[in-house]
């Protein structure tokens, strides 16, 4: 297993860096520059700008120099945590730790690093809850629906979890702050400031996701729960709950797992429906806004992270869907 | 299949083609395609997308109204006798609108779905199948696509090609394939240890003939039941691009744009929000319903008693 | 039986959520505690790019700033008329070119250092700096000197039109007698000054991405001091004790909360989150004008909504043409069923009672008088004329340019195309003149005619619309210089007449500022820039 992960380990690192460098060519293709604004600036001084930020450089030759920037040069990861800049919080500081510096930022003096830094611990805390909610809901909904399929439970939980798909965040998300907040007044609207306004934004995410895993879930359980090993194991008197949780849920969970790998990256790193409706200070509006701003280091920056996310979760799923699975062998 | 071998002795007598006649040799589809009729309820899926179809393709010719004619003393008034489901901020009928956003919407969930299905099933069952170097490559692959950054790839399309309708479908079936080949590729990859798959293989069948006639069949339900996630995932993508004003551009319409549009005002007027979200969500109920049936009529494991 | 036990736990699981949090309701509102704490609950919509204002270019930028920095001159609370500031007196030569500033005694920055003469003079020589980069140097070219250093020509700076006669004492030479320039030095911040050894300490001062602005660093002369900035979730200000004007402050601080999203602004506002917040969504003005108008304030605002014209293009190039497209545009229905914000429809370029000048020349709505310029321009019954309005993706833009689209058709004939774009790529195709009609607005940096008509000169960055005239040229740059203020604005209303004669641009509206504000905030008086002094707001909670 330790070759194993080693190896995807290792492949990760091409990985990330053809994505930076994808990346960062990209962007650049697009008509309009960090600068350009309703009273631009005059030529000279954009000049300056460009040359200070080394925009003028051959583009080649600047990706050259991100790709070197971004690469971790020390291992100390112990320091990830430290409080840097003593404002009370630990940081999440890639910088000391490794020796990545994401570059500068065009429309804020916080530099890309402690952008992720400041907004990354916000985002996982509200991606774990939302994921959170979404297996303790989603997972017992699909395995009730699977035991009875067509009765009225799988109606009743399928219509739910169908529903939680048809209905988009930018809905949800409202309609729980007309109810929650502005109605019966147990919570703010919006804001991220204590424990009690994490609960609506982490809900709204984890209802959308809960009805994805709740439809897989019962998917898989309903393959697994026709094959013979099982019907070998009721009939030899098994109960019940022994038949799911000792047998069916291995397999039956397959499918949600191959789904969860890249869903969790994409939960952690934000969703910016949610950040923008509840004014969560998180990863995920950066995304999205850096490249509306032209924000060339700060697009660069956040991909490479997300990326290196996906390739960790994508490696964690990979393991334990052969753990789940043991006829798969790590190849 | 019965077919006596010899007559048994003082029995009665009964003609060969009775037993002939119970039973017909039958293929997988025309199989699956008898369980899917006694469904009920995908049934009834199939009959509300047809008609939802038609709704879409025919109604705005029946219509009085253009779904851009503005009128703008009709300014967001509720459903009335002249206008069925009401009107929206600019005056133009609803009714017409949710017909031809439908148009779009579905045009968007079909091509998009069918582009994802396509390119992730295969990429994910060869990648399955075949393991060792050209996997790992193919699943590199697959996470370099999925990290890069969706926006930037938008305004990349559509700044070069212009804001085209079918740019949309391919921009988002050019991402949701992704998560599809991935699904594709742990169902194959757990398929290819079965007694089955090691019989075929041991009789000589080609690998193309493997993976096309027996692995894919065998992974279609997983794959149906996240195609049914799939279009409403593709729509909602649509939804979101129009969030951010990269989706489908006015005066068109799309159920997703009316949706975010009818949620900012969904206080004041609710008829913006309901109704097209009312369409959107009994299409996807509908789908989810055939799905089902699909992916019930297709597993070979299901019994016939 | 398991189906059993997940339904029980579930239930009770929620009964008992619903229990807790019903105990944990809100009985009294964070507005209501603020206000009790003279702290105010400002709803600022973008998180800041930063605090230095020789770098930044926003308004939500300005709101910040304003609390924590102030120049030699501040504005009056109801006229925003400069007033004594930093600077307790000043002179003005008799050539109208040189001016005497007398800082007070008492002008302290937040860490205890005295305020200086030279702390003004290294803070403008720094804006000026090319290698800083900044934005708005211009404004400071009306000192002598300054644009040639600013663009490099000029290497010393001594020779800037800035000098510390002694530690109180400023003086500064301009080019010519210029009539605003105590409106600007009040207005806005980029005659304010920083304090350049706190500067130091993080950096070069003369190249961007200096990061002085932290609580733990930063140092400013104004009524607060920078608390606490939490990225994209609050930045608090409070009072300041060594203010020189602390007995005149009452609040104890301002909560600066970024909230980007309009109708999430507006649930935090009914929700007691805010005292105020930066615009209301355009579907909910209606209802609060029926409902709750004390909560709605439409202040008149310094900006003009407008379409810029391409004059380059053949089509365009013949004034009639424009002339047409602009007359028959009815802008009083837009603004009352397409906008719906109280703004004002625009028959002119610069708003009206600017500093009380009202431009007497005005365009008209004639939809006859349209057809027939366009029919004399050979386009008759708009045959043969091709337009496409370009606008940048918004809700609104896309409203007005649909809009504008069926008024062409109707009265008319023209068939117009839409085509919008994202912001950026907006801007970058609006400067290369890249579009036929573009829509457009213009915000006043001061209250004064120049800052609209600038816009226009031929040589400059912001006209983009290919036209040019030598007399507006003429009387927009000489009245640059002129000190009378009947004659300049005589030359503004000539100009002006000039710019609505050949139409560069088709005027639209004159923007309003449409807010939500808590009845306990008092001095919050309506003014054409939408500065609110700090200094002199308070909070009283309203008699029950």
């Amino acid at each position: 297993m330790l070759r194993f992960i080693t190896f995807r380990l290792l492949q990760a690192i091409p990985v990330v860096f053809i994505v930076a460098a994808a990346t960062f060519i990209m962007c650049r293709q697009i008509p309009g520059g960090p600068f350009d604004s309703e009273k631009p600036p005059p030529p000279e001084i954009k000049r300056q700008l460009e040359s200070f930020y080394g925009l003028n450089k051959p583009l080649g030759q600047q990706t050259l120099d991100y790709l070197w920037s971004i690469c971790p040069k020390k291992f100390m990861p112990h320091r990830l945590f430290l409080d840097a800049n003593n404002d009370g919080r630990a940081d999440f500081d890639l910088k000391a730790a490794f020796g990545s510096d994401f570059g500068p930022s065009f429309k804020s003096v916080r530099s890309v690093n402690e952008t992720i830094a400041d907004s990354f611990p916000v985002s996982f805390q509200l991606g774990a809850m939302a994921l959170a909610i979404a297996l303790l809901l989603g997972i017992p909904a699909g395995v009730a629906a699977a035991l009875r399929p067509n009765s009225w439970v799988d109606y009743f939980a399928s219509g739910i979890s169908m529903l939680g798909v048809c209905v988009p965040t930018f809905v949800m998300g409202p309609i729980l702050v007309l109810v929650f907040a502005l109605n019966l007044r147990w919570f703010n609207a919006s804001g991220w400031f204590d424990f009690k306004d994490q609960l609506l934004p982490s809900l709204t995410l984890g209802i959308a996701y809960a009805a994805y895993v709740a439809r897989l879930t019962r998917g898989g359980m309903l393959e697994v729960l026709n094959q013979d090993f099982i019907r070998t194991a009721r009939s030899k008197g098994a109960s019940e709950g022994r038949v799911i949780l000792k047998h069916a849920l291995r397999g039956g969970l397959l499918p949600v797992i191959s789904f969860l790998g890249p869903a969790a990256a994409g939960i952690i790193t934000g969703s910016f429906v949610i950040e923008t409706i509840f004014q969560v200070p998180g990863l995920g509006r950066h995304f999205v806004t850096s490249a509306f701003n032209r924000d060339y280091f700060l697009i660069t920056g956040t991909v490479v992270f997300y990326a290196a996310l996906v390739v960790l979760f994508n490696l964690a799923v990979d393991v334990v869907q052969v753990w789940l699975n043991p006829k798969l062998k790590f190849e | 299949m019965n077919t006596p071998a010899a007559p048994i002795p003082n029995a009665p007598f009964v003609p060969d083609t009775a037993f002939e006649e119970a039973e017909q040799g039958t293929s997988l589809w025309k199989d699956a395609w008898a369980r899917l009729r006694k469904n009920k309820m995908a049934v009834f899926g199939a009959g509300t997308l047809v008609f939802m179809a038609l709704f879409c393709l025919i109604g705005p010719f029946i219509s009085p109204y253009t779904y851009d004619a503005q009128d703008l003393n009709q300014y967001a008034k509720p459903p009335s006798a002249q206008h069925w489901f009401g009107t929206d901020k600019l005056g133009r009928d609803q009714l017409t609108r949710i017909m031809y956003g439908g148009r779009i919407s579905l045009a968007v969930g079909i091509c998009a779905t069918m582009v994802s299905l396509t390119i992730g099933v295969l990429w994910g069952a060869v990648a399955g199948y075949a393991g060792g170097k050209l996997d790992t490559v193919m699943m590199r692959i697959v996470d370099i696509l999925y990290a890069l950054p969706f926006t930037i790839f938008v305004i990349l399309l559509m700044v070069f090609f212009g804001r085209n309708i079918i740019l949309l479908f391919a921009a988002i079936g050019a991402v949701e394939w992704l998560t599809m080949a991935r699904i594709v590729r742990g169902q194959v990859q757990s398929l290819r240890k079965m007694e089955f798959i090691e019989a075929a293989i041991a009789l000589g069948l080609s690998r193309r003939r493997i993976i096309l006639r027996h692995m894919i069949p065998n992974v279609l339900g997983p794959v149906m039941v996240y195609t049914t996630l799939t279009i409403p995932a593709v729509m909602l993508l649509e939804a979101f691009l129009s969030f951010l004003g990269l989706g489908v551009q006015p005066p068109m319409s799309s159920w997703g744009s009316m949706i975010k549009d009818g949620a900012e005002v969904m206080e004041g007027f609710w008829w913006m929000l309901i109704l097209p979200g009312l369409f959107l969500s009994l299409t996807l109920f509908s789908l989810n319903f055939l799905g089902d049936g699909l992916r019930d009529a297709l597993d070979p494991k299901a019994s016939k008693d | 039986m398991t189906r059993l036990r997940i339904t029980s736990l579930l239930t009770i699981g929620t009964l008992a959520a619903a229990l807790l949090f019903t105990g944990c309701g809100q009985s009294k509102s964070q507005v209501d505690s603020a206000t009790e704490n003279q702290i105010l609950l400002y709803g600022n919509k973008a998180e800041p790019q930063g605090l230095d204002p020789h770098v930044v270019e926003g308004v939500g930028e300005h709101q910040i700033i304003a609390s924590l920095l102030e120049g030699l001159v501040t504005e009056d609370p109801k006229t925003l008329s400069p007033i004594p500031g930093q600077a307790e007196k000043w002179e003005m030569s008799p050539d109208g070119k040189t001016y005497t500033f007398h800082i007070r005694k008492n002008a302290l920055w937040s860490n205890g250092d005295p305020v200086t003469a030279q702390d003004f003079v290294d803070s403008y020589i720094r804006l000026l700096t090319p290698s800083l980069g900044s934005r708005y140097s211009y404004m400071l070219h009306c000192i002598e000197g300054a644009a040639d250093y600013n663009t490099g020509k000029l290497k010393d700076a001594a020779k800037v039109g800035v000098r510390a006669i002694d530690a109180k004492t400023l003086e500064i030479r301009l080019n010519c007698p210029t009539a605003y320039l105590l409106d600007m030095m009040a207005q806005h911040y980029t005659w304010w000054p920083v304090h350049i050894p706190t500067i130091r300490k993080s950096g070069d001062p003369f190249t961007p991405g200096n990061n002085w602005t932290r609580p733990e660093t930063f140092v400013g002369n104004g009524p607060f001091v920078l608390k606490e900035w939490r990225p994209n979730n609050v930045l608090r200000v409070r009072k300041s004790t060594n203010y020189w004007d602390a007995s005149t402050v009452r609040l104890n601080g301002i909560d600066f909360l970024p909230i980007e999203s309009v109708d999430g602004e507006e649930r935090a506002f009914r929700a007691g989150q805010l005292h105020r917040t930066e615009e209301v969504p355009a579907a909910k003005i209606d209802v609060y004008k029926k409902e709750n108008s004390n909560l709605l304030r439409i202040d008149p605002y310094l900006a003009t909504y407008f379409f810029r014209f391409n004059t380059t293009l053949p089509q365009l190039k013949d004034k009639r043409v424009r002339q047409a497209l602009t007359m028959a545009v009815d802008r009083k229905a837009i603004v009352e069923t397409v906008t719906r914000g109280g703004q004002q429809p625009a028959y002119a370029f610069t708003p009206p009672d600017t500093k009380g000048y009202t431009s007497r020349a005005q365009v008209k709505f004639d939809v006859e008088g349209a057809k027939k310029l366009l029919a004399d321009a050979g386009y008759a019954d708009g045959k043969g004329l091709s337009v496409e309005i370009h606008y940048n993706t918004s809700e609104n833009h896309r409203a007005i340019a649909e809009a504008v689209q069926q008024m062409w058709k109707k009265n008319l004939g023209v068939d117009a195309t839409l085509r919008n774009e994202e912001w950026k790529v907006y801007m970058a195709t609006q400067n290369a003149t890249n579009y036929v009609v573009s829509r457009a607005g213009w915000t006043g940096d001061y209250p004064d005619p120049s800052t609209f008509h600038e816009t226009f000169l031929s040589n400059s960055g912001n006209n983009r619309t290919g036209w040019d005239n030598p007399e507006y040229d003429r009387l927009v740059k000489e009245a640059a210089c002129m000190v009378d203020e009947k004659a300049r604005y005589e030359n503004f209303q000539k100009a002006e007449a000039i710019l609505l004669d050949e139409l560069p641009l088709l005027p639209i509206y004159y923007y309003t500022r449409v807010f939500l504000l808590h009845p306990s905030v008092k001095n919050w008086h309506p003014t054409f820039l939408d500065h609110h002094p700090y200094k002199h707001v308070y909070l009283e909670a309203p008699a029950k």
